[in-house]
């Protein structure tokens, strides 16, 4: 199928230039940002030596997880992210109209995770599991359920930027909300990557 | 003065004072009953020194919050008070009600005073820091409901501000976390459990952005610096303060009989805790360092700045130090919690109040600062409170090592009271730097009546 060179450079994302070194995003949200992955990043050092203190319990009950929900979970979340990256590209390179429907999209896939989530939780609920039934378990309930309070949070900012976009208030020459949302929401998607194999695959 | 209204912080600050003085004398009448242990019994038995030197620390810190919004607010909001004369009754209201309570107290047996205050019919009384009788706890609600409602009118009415929008927060998840001091329950783990809403909630929560929103209106008037700049770090700042502390109420849940999950909840949570702290120190020196105007007020300057270091040092670091649930283990109800509990207060309620009140006295008194003579006397104040409350803080800590090795970690452990007797020493250096606190309180309290001229040589 032929493709219009036009057309074709402008679904080219833009990507920011090697000498544009400055912070995507504001300051104030990269601490938070930062402050974030700092928690995220206590607790799996936490579940690390504990499961090395306890690796059988935790192989086997490990086993009891639903990978493959796992695994459509981080597919949800990776194309997010993607879509969230096409809106950043899309508004760096002054098309409007794109940006809130690559938020959209985003936004949908957000959505399945929490659907998704929600039915894993349903059936470990189902099975009687709760916070003080192992130790594996605390983690695996603690450690999920804060990630899911922030893709929560995160589509609420999600949400707020669409809202926005639509306004059009994001461009090139406007780009401190959107990519601080966008970074907000990268890292969700960054902790996801790191809890997905540590707590449902690694044994 | 921008708006008359803001006369209104004038007696709320005068009381504080007044009460700081009060709970430093109760505090020295304990710190002996430490290692004198019938000091003034039986007309001030321990236990109700300890309810005085506790709740006269709440109350002030009330009275100054409260001062501190009233002046905060109409400047914030470039509007006058909504009402004036509200704000005038609520003071007597509040301080005749709390002189009362402290009477009663002291004046008849406490079995007397819970028979007469109702507490059959609603039990408030018996209760760590929260204790009041009833009819003193119901009208704390009416006075931080007419207060609530005074402060929110005023914002409403007028411009909208970070800083005042995030006070209101702080000041309305005061008085709504306080609600659960009237939820009372029989089953003990129940009862802590709700007892730290309050407690926690508060002091590791709701008022640090108090603190925060006290902390930025002065570094904005001293310093000069954009108003945008500092709101942003206010954000950031109460943001961190929040993700930390609220599941770090965890912390207070190790082993009162909550499900076990608490242990990891509240180790990891509130180990982040001092960030929040770490941040706000940051804040301020970077905020002075960047000043676009010499204030001429350099004594609030100061106070601004040790508001930063010391509540790092007391909440952040001290806090820390038994925060973890392995720690705790061996710390819980030790001498190293008074030693955090006393540099916390201090480097964080105690001197952001002291901040207000350095910098919104003056104007109130009309004039925009202290002469330079007042000026220093306040600032040798400054170093006298807070160089003793390191000391205190210091031997209070050394005092928990030996009694944690002492009583709970050695291969032949001691009963508490023998431990008690062998830390005595510590007790002893602990009071003398007491009174070294209280000589630069009195310092503090004369500054305010040095004349001379008020502007700087």
């Amino acid at each position: 199928m032929a493709v219009d060179a036009a057309q074709l450079t402008s679904l080219q994302p833009v990507p920011a230039t090697a000498a544009d070194r400055r912070l995507p995003g504001d300051l104030a949200v990269w601490v938070f940002i930062l402050a974030e992955l700092l928690v995220f990043g206590v607790f799996f050092l936490s579940y690390a030596f504990t499961r090395a203190h306890h690796v059988a319990e935790f192989n086997s009950e490990q086993l009891t997880l639903n990978r493959a929900a796992g695994a459509w979970n981080t597919v949800l979340l990776l194309t997010a992210s993607y879509c969230v990256y096409r809106a950043v590209a899309a508004a760096r390179a002054g098309a409007r109209s794109r940006i809130d429907l690559w938020l959209l999209a985003a936004l949908a896939c957000g959505a399945g995770f929490v659907v998704v989530k929600l039915g894993e939780y349903a059936a470990k609920l189902a099975a009687g599991i709760s916070l003080s039934t192992s130790t594996f378990y605390m983690f695996y309930l603690s450690l999920t359920f804060f990630h899911f309070m922030h893709v929560l949070l995160g589509i609420v900012v999600l949400g707020v930027l669409w809202l926005r976009a639509r306004a059009g208030a994001y461009g090139p020459a406007n780009l401190n909300g959107l990519e601080s949302g966008a970074s907000y929401w990268h890292m969700v998607d960054l902790v996801w990557i790191v809890l997905f194999p540590l707590v449902y695959l690694l044994r | 003065m921008q708006f008359k209204s803001q006369a209104a912080a004038k007696p709320y600050f005068v009381a504080a004072i007044g009460l700081f003085v009060g709970q430093i004398l109760f505090g020295l009448i304990m710190g002996l009953q430490y290692v004198v242990g019938d000091f003034l019994f039986p007309a001030i038995p321990f236990n109700v020194a300890r309810m005085v030197h506790t709740n006269l620390l709440i109350v002030w810190l009330l009275f100054g919050f409260m001062g501190g919004a009233y002046y905060l607010v109409p400047e914030e909001s470039e509007t006058e008070l909504y009402s004036p004369k509200l704000a005038r009754a609520m003071f007597w209201v509040f301080l005749v009600a709390g002189a009362l309570t402290i009477l009663s107290y002291l004046a008849m047996p406490y079995a007397r005073l819970a028979e007469l205050s109702g507490n059959n019919i609603v039990q408030t009384m018996g209760r760590e820091f929260l204790e009041q009788p009833l009819p003193t706890k119901a009208g704390i609600v009416v006075v931080a409901l007419a207060f609530l409602f005074n402060i929110t009118m005023t914002v409403l009415r007028g411009r909208k501000t970070a800083i005042s929008s995030i006070l209101l927060l702080g000041l309305w998840g005061l008085a709504i976390f306080f609600l659960f001091s009237f939820y009372n329950p029989s089953n003990l783990v129940l009862d802590k459990y709700y007892w730290w809403w309050v407690v926690h909630l508060w002091v590791e929560g709701v008022w640090e952005l108090i603190l925060g929103a006290l902390l930025a209106f002065v570094l904005i008037k001293v310093t000069g610096v954009d108003r945008e700049v500092i709101e942003k770090w206010l954000y950031v700042i109460i943001t961190l303060t929040l993700i930390t502390g609220i599941v770090g109420t965890g912390h207070h849940y190790y082993w009162i009989g909550t499900p076990e999950y608490w242990q990891w909840w509240g180790s990891v949570f509130s180990a982040l805790e001092p960030i929040p702290f770490f941040a706000m120190t940051v804040f301020a020196f970077n905020m002075v360092n960047r000043r676009r105007r010499e204030h001429p007020n350099r004594a609030a300057t100061l106070w601004a700045l040790g508001t930063g270091v010391m509540s790092f040092l007391g909440a952040g670091i001290w806090g820390f130090l038994h925060t973890l649930a392995p720690v705790n283990y061996y710390t819980h109800g030790t001498q190293i919690t008074a030693a955090h509990g006393h540099m916390a207060f201090y480097g964080a309620y105690v001197m952001v109040v002291l901040t207000i009140i350095s910098y919104a006295m003056p104007i109130l008194r009309g004039r925009p600062c202290n002469s330079p003579r007042a000026q220093v006397v306040e600032m040798w104040s400054f170093w006298l409170m807070t160089i003793s409350m390191v000391f205190i803080t210091l031997f209070l800590t050394a005092a928990g090592i030996l009694q944690v090795w002492l009583q709970r970690v050695s291969d032949t452990p001691l009963p508490f009271m023998v431990v008690q007797e062998k830390i005595g020493l510590f007790y002893w250096m602990r009071e003398w730097t007491g009174v070294v606190f209280l000589v630069g309180l009195v310092v503090y309290v004369a500054s305010f009546f040095i004349k001379g001229d008020e502007r700087p040589a």
